[in-house]
């Protein structure tokens, strides 16, 4: 078999577009069927299978989804709930969500309507990138359909009243910060709120509002349609379920596909990806779940299972599963240098360690890829990172600050290295100016 | 952060066209009636739909139209930088994803390309056909490296593909989206190693069925 995970086993049926994306073709994949069951059996028993199925958030700091959701007010006061869908989907390496509003937009639909009956929510907006607008004209046909059918809007056969509008985001990596987003949404710049308030409190409009990925809610459906056990059947403990994975980089076969979690690395690699370019040993470091988690070198890696828990306990994270590969041919500085130039390009710039941090970190970055640096800027930089980290309103600090981190961690000598063979190629080894400007 | 500013020259005034004013009205629509302002970032980029870029009058009009003070508006052009605040190419603007992704997968030969046959990047070209930018990850890395043309995405490229494709535009042709190296979409080349199960298909999986762990039947409401 290839893989772990069988066919009769994943949700995202239609993950590549063979099939039709409609309503009709969803219908036959199973999308849709039972749904009105599944409300009938309450907010309560909802969240509470979701819970025991063990999802968590696909956005990538993987928390708890049904207990986020019970997080909501219990009652619905003056002011109504909100389900908004972040389909922002801007970690370089990630284009899961991507696939499910192009492919298979309906389980995003009647997710969707699941989760907004789980939290009483009336109205859900699915904030979609503004460059997706292949995938945004997509998804808005196949809401087009759910209404027609009534299986949305007023009066719908499931017996809640629930409207879903897509809205056309920005397209700033920022907007996918869940408060940016909303903060966009309500048409302003998108620049994250200071938490308190959450959103479960005051969210779009001041109103409680649950933010949600698109595959966490789009896997719902299916979940419940399943059972938890079913779910929670795949994977390690505390790692269930099944997840799709973008991998990109340097394997012969770059591919998104739906996977078991825990999958072990090199199974995803080989299986699914044809192996890493020019063999086994030609990998040099992965980014395992999306530009912000640091990079773990390839003697690590190989039977890695591919989860949450097993990834953060070696430095790193699971993140959103966008998978980069790195082969023997790459120059890390290079790589991590043009990661920093995407966070210093999209800080939102209110808060001053990341604004100003995250220009110096790139600037420095430059430098070293180049090897116009001191040796002893490298523990400039890294104090920087450590400075930057944990000390912003948002996690776009930390996000900056882990890729060089991870470099620095494993791959110090390429950066000495790099710095050695410049001085000496300028013959010049007397003190130099440090740091940036 | 980038530092973004209007452009120097404007013109005297902007007016919307009957159907991008139909459209506008319907993503105000979608938002409670007084939440309006959140149709802001929809309405913008209608108006570079229809104007190939956002100017200091469309800017204007589009307050009005919100009720929002102009200078919200301003921020919100200049923040999001999806939105161009200078004329674009009348042919193509061309953005190449430059991001790591991509650059391991060869976006600098492409950016290449684009300087090669264009010009320098963020101007327009000298014919008025071209614009181009180097932009960050646009969210198909399984699909490196890319670049989004006008409104869709161009990928598995090289730089024979690119050079071709911008050959089309220029000579008023629009070139197919998608994939350029043979693949359907984000399957690996030379044919997916899952999906294959034909009882996926067949329909069985919408034949009625019994939800596991379903509450006894008094308790359902
Ligand atoms: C800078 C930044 C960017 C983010 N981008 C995204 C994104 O593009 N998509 C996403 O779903 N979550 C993103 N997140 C995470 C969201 O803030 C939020 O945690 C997530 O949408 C919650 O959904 P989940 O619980 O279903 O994972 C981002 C977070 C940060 C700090
Ligand atoms: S950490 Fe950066 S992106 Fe986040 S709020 Fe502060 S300045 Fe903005
Ligand atoms: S890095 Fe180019 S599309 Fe993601």
């Amino acid at each position: 078999m290839v893989g772990i995970l069988e066919d009769k086993d994943r949700i995202f049926t239609n993950l590549y577009g063979f099939h039709d994306w409609g309503l009709e073709g969803a219908k036959q994949r199973g999308c849709w069927n039972a749904t009105r069951d599944i409300l009938s059996y309450g907010r309560d028993w909802i969240i509470t299978n979701v819970k025991n199925s063990g999802l968590r958030g696909r956005g990538g700091a993987g928390f708890s989804t049904g207990l986020k959701w019970s997080f909501m007010p219990k009652e619905v006061k003056d002011r109504p709930h909100y389900l908004v869908v972040n389909a922002d989907e801007s970690e370089p390496g990630t284009c899961k969500d991507r696939e499910i509003m192009r492919h298979d937009p309906h389980l995003l639909i009647e997710g969707c309507l699941i989760a907004s009956f789980a939290m009483q929510a009336h109205a859900c907006y699915i904030y979609i990138r503004g460059e997706y607008v292949f995938e945004r004209e997509r998804l808005e046909a196949a809401i087009k359909q759910a209404y027609e059918a009534k299986l949305v809007g007023k009066n719908n056969v499931h017996g809640w009243d629930f409207d879903i509008y897509v809205h056309h985001g920005g397209g700033a990596y920022i907007c996918g910060e869940e408060t940016a987003l909303l903060e966009s949404l309500e048409g302003k710049k998108g620049q994250p709120r200071l938490k308190p308030p959450f959103p479960a409190g005051a969210g779009l409009y001041g109103c409680p509002t649950t933010v949600n990925n698109v595959e966490s809610i789009a896997v719902v459906g299916t979940i419940l349609r399943r059972g938890a056990a079913w779910f929670a059947g795949f994977g390690a403990q505390n790692n269930t379920g099944t997840k799709l994975f973008c991998i990109s980089g340097h394997v012969e076969r770059p591919c998104n596909v739906e996977e078991a979690m825990s999958i072990p690395f090199r199974q995803l690699i080989e299986d699914h990806c044809g192996g890493i370019r020019g063999g086994w040993g030609n990998l040099k470091a992965v980014i395992p779940g999306g530009s912000s988690v640091p990079m773990i070198p390839a003697e690590q890696c190989e039977n890695m299972p591919m989860d949450f828990d097993t990834l953060r306990g070696l430095g790193s994270g699971l993140g959103t599963a966008a998978v980069i590969v790195m082969d023997k041919s790459t120059d890390l500085i290079k790589a991590i240098a043009r990661l920093s130039y995407f966070y210093k390009h999209e800080s939102c710039g209110q808060c001053t360690p990341c604004r100003e941090g995250t220009g110096w970190m790139w600037r420095v970055m430059e430098r070293m890829a180049k090897g116009d640096a001191d040796p002893k800027e490298i523990d400039i930089l890294l104090d920087v990172t450590k400075q930057v980290e944990g000390h912003t309103i948002c996690a776009l600090g930390d996000a900056a600050a882990w890729p060089i981190q991870g470099l620095i961690r494993h791959f110090r000598h390429e950066i000495e290295d790099r710095i050695a063979q410049y001085r000496s190629s300028k013959g010049n080894f007397a003190g130099h100016s440090i740091a940036a400007e | 952060m980038s530092v973004r500013r209007l452009a120097a020259v404007q013109p005297d005034s902007f007016a919307f066209k009957p159907e991008t004013l139909e459209k506008a009205n319907w993503w105000i629509a979608k938002y409670p009636e007084n939440r309006r302002q959140s149709a802001v970032i929809p309405i913008l980029w209608l108006i570079q739909k229809q104007e190939g870029w956002v100017s200091e009058p469309a800017i204007a009009v589009v307050a009005e139209m919100l009720g929002m003070a102009r200078i919200r508006v301003y921020e919100v052009a200049t923040f999001y930088t999806m939105f161009m605040l200078e004329p674009v190419g009348s042919a193509a603007l061309i953005q190449v994803c430059g991001t790591t992704p991509c650059q391991l997968r060869g976006s600098e030969a492409l950016m290449k390309v684009c300087k090669d046959k264009i010009g320098p990047k963020d101007k327009l070209s000298a014919d008025g056909k071209f614009y181009w930018q180097e932009v960050e990850c646009l969210g198909a890395c399984t699909n490196a490296p890319m670049a989004q043309i006008n409104d869709y995405f161009y990928e598995d490229l090289t730089p024979d593909n690119l050079a071709q494709i911008i050959d089309d535009f220029a000579a008023g042709k629009t070139p197919k989206t998608g994939p350029y190296n043979g693949r359907f979409t984000s399957e690996p080349l030379g044919g997916a190693t899952t999906l294959k199960d034909p009882s996926l298909y067949d329909g069985s999986a919408a034949k009625p069925l019994k939800i596991p762990n379903a509450p006894e039947a008094e308790v359902k409401a």
